[in-house]
C-alpha cells in the first residue's frame, strides 16, 4: 500500500507542477503586460514604463519568469490583491478558504448519504413507478441550471416565506455591537463540528464488539447527548445568538450545494448496485432465509459501495467548480465569489491565486479520496 | 493503409455497401428495441425532438407572421406597448423583457445556438477520445502510457474555474467555447472509459482475422475498432452536450462569454434589471430561459442514462 500511496502523490505533485504551467501559459499568452495600463497616461512616460516593467521582472525570458512563477507559488507568495489593495492574495485566501471547506464538506456528506440510500431503493425497486419518477428527479436535479435554481430558491425561501436570509455570510445589523469578529465565532464553529466528529469516530469504533442493535441505541444516544450538549454550550455563552445567525446564513447554500450534488450518487448507486444484485452471494443470502432488507442493505449495497466511491472521487472537482455558482449567487464569502469578482474587476493577481486555490483543494480532496479508498478496498490494502 | 484497400475482395452477389447497410440497419433496430422500452430515454428523446421544433420554428416564425422589428431576438422592440417589461399577453406569448424584447422569440432563437454549441463540443470531444482511446488500446506501450497520463491529469483540473478565468483573459465566443470544452473533455475522463471498451474489443478473433487478412494498424484502428466504439461514443456525446450547454449558460449568466443571446444571457438580463424578486408579476424573465437550460440538458442525459442500458449489457433486464 505504501508503494500505491507514494505513486499517487507523485502523481499529483506532477499534475499541480502541469496545472501551474497551465496557469502561467495562459496568464503569458495574454497581449501586451500590465504597462499597458498606462499607455493613455501621460504622466507615465515609456523610461517610467520600461522601469515597472524591470521592477517586475517582466523584461526577463519566458524561462527565467516560469521558474519565478514557480518558486513563488511554492513559498506561497502570491502577489497582491488589486481589488483589496494592499492585502495579500495569500492572506485573503486564509481567511476565506475555510468558508468554502465547510460548505464544502458538509454538503458532499450529506449529498452522499442521501445518494447512496436512494439509489439503493431505485436499483431495488426497479421497473416500478417510484424508480421512474425518482431517476427523473434525480436527472433533472442533477443537471439543473444551478444559478437560477438558487435564484428561484431565494426568491422562494428568502423574498416569499421570509423563513432565511437570501444570502451574504452574516446580519450586519447584528454584528454592528459584538466584540468578537466574524472568522472567531466561525473558527469556534469549526472546532466544535470537528471535536464532534472525532467524538463519533470513537464511539463508532469503541462500539464494534456489540451486538448490531445494541450498537445502535450507544450511537444514537450518545450523538444526541453530545449534540445537544454541544448546542446547550453554544445557547449559553453570549456569541451563540452570533453563530445562529452565521448557521442561518448558511442553510440555502447547503440546501443548493446538497441537492444539485445527491443525484449524481444517487445514479451511479443504482447502475452498481443492478450489477451486484446479479451476484450469486445475494442468491444465496435470498436462499439462507434471510430478510429482505438485510439482503439488500448488507449484501448488495455493502458491496455497491466501492464503485460509488470511485465515481465521488471522479467528481470532486467537478463539485468544486459547481460550489463557485452556489457560492456566487448566495454571496457566501468563500473562495468561489472571490475568483468570480476578481475576474470580473480584472484582479488578475487575486484570480490566478483563487484559481490556484481551488486546483489545490481539487488536487488535495482527490488525495485524501484515493487514501480513504486504499483503506477502503482489500485488493490495494494487501498489496 | 493503402495497402489494405487495394486487396482483392471475393465477388458476391450483392454490392459491399449493401450488406454493410443492412446489418447496420439491423442492428440499429435492434438497439431502438432496447432503447424503446425504457420510458426514461422517450421522455428524453421527446423534449430533444421539442426543442428541435422550436428552433426550427424560429426563422419561420420571423419570415412569416413575426415581425422583424417587433419580434427581433436581439435587436426587436414593441413600441405598441407603454412599459417593459410586460406580462404574458396574446400579442407576446411569453412576455417582454426588459429592454421590450419577445422573450419567446428569444427563447427559440437560443435553442438553435444551443444545439450549435452541443454537437461542435460533443463532435470534438468523441473525435479525440474515440481516437486516441482506440490507438492508446492498440499500440499500448508508451503511446498509451502518456495519454492515459494526460487523462489522469485532465480528470482532476476543476473545468469550470479554469473556464471562468479563460473567459475572463480572452475574448470567447460559442464557438470558442466549444472547441476548448470538447478537448479538455475529450482527453479526459472519456478516454478512459473509451480506452477500456477498446481493450476489450482488441482481443475478438476478428482483429486477428483482420490483421491476417493483410489488414495495416491503421486500417485495423478504422474500420474494425471504430464502429465498435461507436455506441459508447455516442453515450458520451449526450453527456458532453449537457455538460457544454450548462457551462455556457452558467459563464454567459456571469456575463463572460461575448455572445448576444442565450438563455444563460436572459437570466442575466432579467437578474441585472433587478427583476429576481419583484413579485409575481415577473416570473415570466425567468422562467422560462431557466427551464429551458435544465430541460434541454436533462434531455440530453436522461438519452445518454437510457443509451447506456443499451450498451451496457450488465444493466440489461435480460
Amino acid at each position: 500500500m505504501r508503494k500505491y500511496l507514494v505513486g499517487r502523490i507523485l502523481q499529483i505533485i506532477f499534475t499541480l507542477l502541469i496545472f501551474q504551467t497551465l496557469l502561467f501559459v495562459i496568464l503569458d499568452a495574454q497581449p501586451g503586460d500590465i504597462t499597458m495600463q498606462f499607455l493613455a497616461n501621460p504622466k507615465v512616460s515609456a523610461e517610467a514604463r520600461e522601469q515597472i516593467r524591470a521592477n517586475l521582472g517582466l523584461d526577463k525570458p519566458p524561462l527565467e519568469r516560469y521558474v519565478q512563477w514557480l518558486k513563488n507559488f511554492i513559498t506561497g507568495n502570491l502577489g497582491t490583491s488589486f481589488e483589496h489593495w494592499p492585502r495579500s492574495v495569500m492572506d485573503i485566501i486564509l481567511e476565506r478558504a475555510p468558508r468554502t471547506l465547510v460548505l464544502f464538506l458538509t454538503a458532499q456528506l450529506i449529498a452522499f448519504a442521501v445518494g447512496f440510500s436512494l439509489g439503493k431503493l431505485l436499483a431495488w425497486w426497479r421497473g416500478t413507478v417510484f424508480e421512474y419518477g425518482l431517476t427523473l428527479i434525480g436527472v433533472v436535479m442533477f443537471t439543473i441550471f444551478t444559478p437560477w435554481f438558487g435564484l428561484m430558491m431565494i426568491w422562494l425561501f428568502g423574498y416569499r416565506l421570509k423563513w432565511l436570509p437570501v444570502g451574504k455570510f452574516l446580519d450586519p445589523l447584528l454584528w454592528r455591537t459584538s466584540s468578537v469578529d466574524a472568522n472567531y465565532v466561525f473558527g469556534r464553529l469549526m472546532l466544535t463540528a470537528l471535536i464532534y466528529t472525532v467524538f463519533v469516530l470513537v464511539v463508532f469504533f469503541s462500539t464494534r464488539k456489540l451486538s448490531a442493535s445494541w450498537r445502535r441505541v450507544a450511537m444514537w444516544t450518545s450523538m444526541g447527548a453530545f449534540g445537544g450538549a454541544a448546542v446547550l454550550v453554544w445557547a449559553l455563552s453570549d456569541i451563540g445568538v452570533l453563530a445562529g445567525d452565521m448557521l442561518k446564513h448558511m442553510v440555502l447554500p447547503l440546501l443548493v450545494y446538497t441537492v444539485v450534488n445527491f443525484a449524481g450518487t444517487m445514479l451511479v448507486m443504482r447502475n452498481t448496485m443492478l450489477e451486484t444484485m446479479r451476484e450469486d452471494y445475494v442468491m444465496a443470502a435470498r436462499a439462507k432465509g434471510l430478510p429482505e432488507r438485510v439482503v439488500r442493505d448488507r449484501h448488495a449495497a455493502r458491496n455497491a459501495f466501492l464503485p460509488v466511491f470511485t465515481a465521488l472521487i471522479i467528481s470532486i472537482p467537478f463539485a468544486i467548480s459547481g460550489g463557485i455558482i452556489t457560492e456566487t449567487i448566495f454571496s457566501w464569502p468563500g473562495m468561489g465569489l472571490t475568483l468570480l469578482s476578481a475576474v470580473q474587476n480584472e484582479d488578475i493577481p487575486m484570480a490566478m491565486g483563487a484559481l490556484s486555490f481551488i486546483g489545490v483543494l481539487a488536487l488535495l480532496a482527490h488525495l485524501v479520496a484515493d487514501v480513504a479508498y486504499s483503506f477502503l478496498d482489500p485488493r490495494i490494502r494487501y498489496q | 493503409m493503402a495497402d489494405a484497400m487495394t486487396i482483392q475482395r471475393t465477388p458476391v452477389a450483392e454490392p459491399l455497401w449493401r450488406i454493410r447497410l443492412r446489418l447496420a440497419g439491423k442492428s440499429f433496430a435492434n438497439s431502438w428495441q432496447l432503447f424503446r422500452e425504457n420510458p426514461i430515454g422517450l421522455i428524453g428523446l421527446g423534449i430533444i425532438v421539442l426543442f428541435g421544433l422550436l428552433s426550427l420554428a424560429h426563422p419561420i416564425l420571423m419570415a412569416t407572421v413575426w415581425d422583424a422589428r417587433t419580434y427581433d431576438p436581439i435587436i426587436g422592440y414593441d413600441a405598441a406597448i407603454l412599459s417593459h417589461p410586460s406580462p404574458p399577453s396574446a400579442r407576446h406569448l411569453l412576455g417582454t423583457d426588459p429592454i421590450g424584447r419577445d422573450v419567446l422569440s428569444q427563447l427559440m432563437y437560443s435553442a438553435r445556438w444551443e444545439f450549435g454549441l452541443g454537437l461542435l463540443a460533443a463532435t470534438v470531444s468523441v473525435v479525440l477520445s474515440t481516437t486516441v482511446g482506440a490507438v492508446a488500446a492498440y499500440f499500448g506501450g508508451l503511446v498509451d502510457t502518456i495519454f492515459m497520463r494526460i487523462a489522469d491529469v485532465m480528470t482532476m483540473l476543476p473545468f469550470i474555474a479554469i473556464l471562468v478565468v479563460l473567459s475572463a483573459l480572452f475574448d470567447f465566443q460559442l464557438i470558442h467555447l466549444a472547441l476548448v470544452y470538447g478537448i479538455l473533455v475529450g482527453f479526459g475522463g472519456q478516454t478512459i472509459v473509451i480506452k477500456s471498451q477498446a481493450l476489450t474489443i482488441k482481443v475478438k478473433p476478428y482483429i486477428d482475422a483482420a490483421r491476417v487478412a493483410g489488414g495495416g494498424d491503421w486500417h485495423i484502428i478504422f474500420t474494425h475498432m471504430f464502429p465498435n466504439l461507436m455506441p459508447l461514443a455516442f453515450l458520451y456525446m449526450m453527456i458532453t452536450v449537457t455538460g457544454a450547454v450548462f457551462i455556457e449558460a452558467a459563464l454567459s449568466f456571469f456575463g463572460l462569454l461575448n455572445i448576444r443571446m442565450s438563455w444563460g444571457i436572459m437570466i442575466n438580463t432579467a437578474q441585472a434589471s433587478g427583476y429576481l424578486l419583484a413579485g409575481p408579476g415577473y416570473l415570466h424573465l425567468m422562467i422560462p430561459a431557466g427551464l429551458a437550460i435544465t430541460l434541454f440538458c436533462s434531455a440530453f442525459y436522461l438519452v445518454g442514462r437510457a443509451l447506456d442500458e443499451v450498451v451496457n449489457p450488465r444493466l440489461r433486464r435480460r
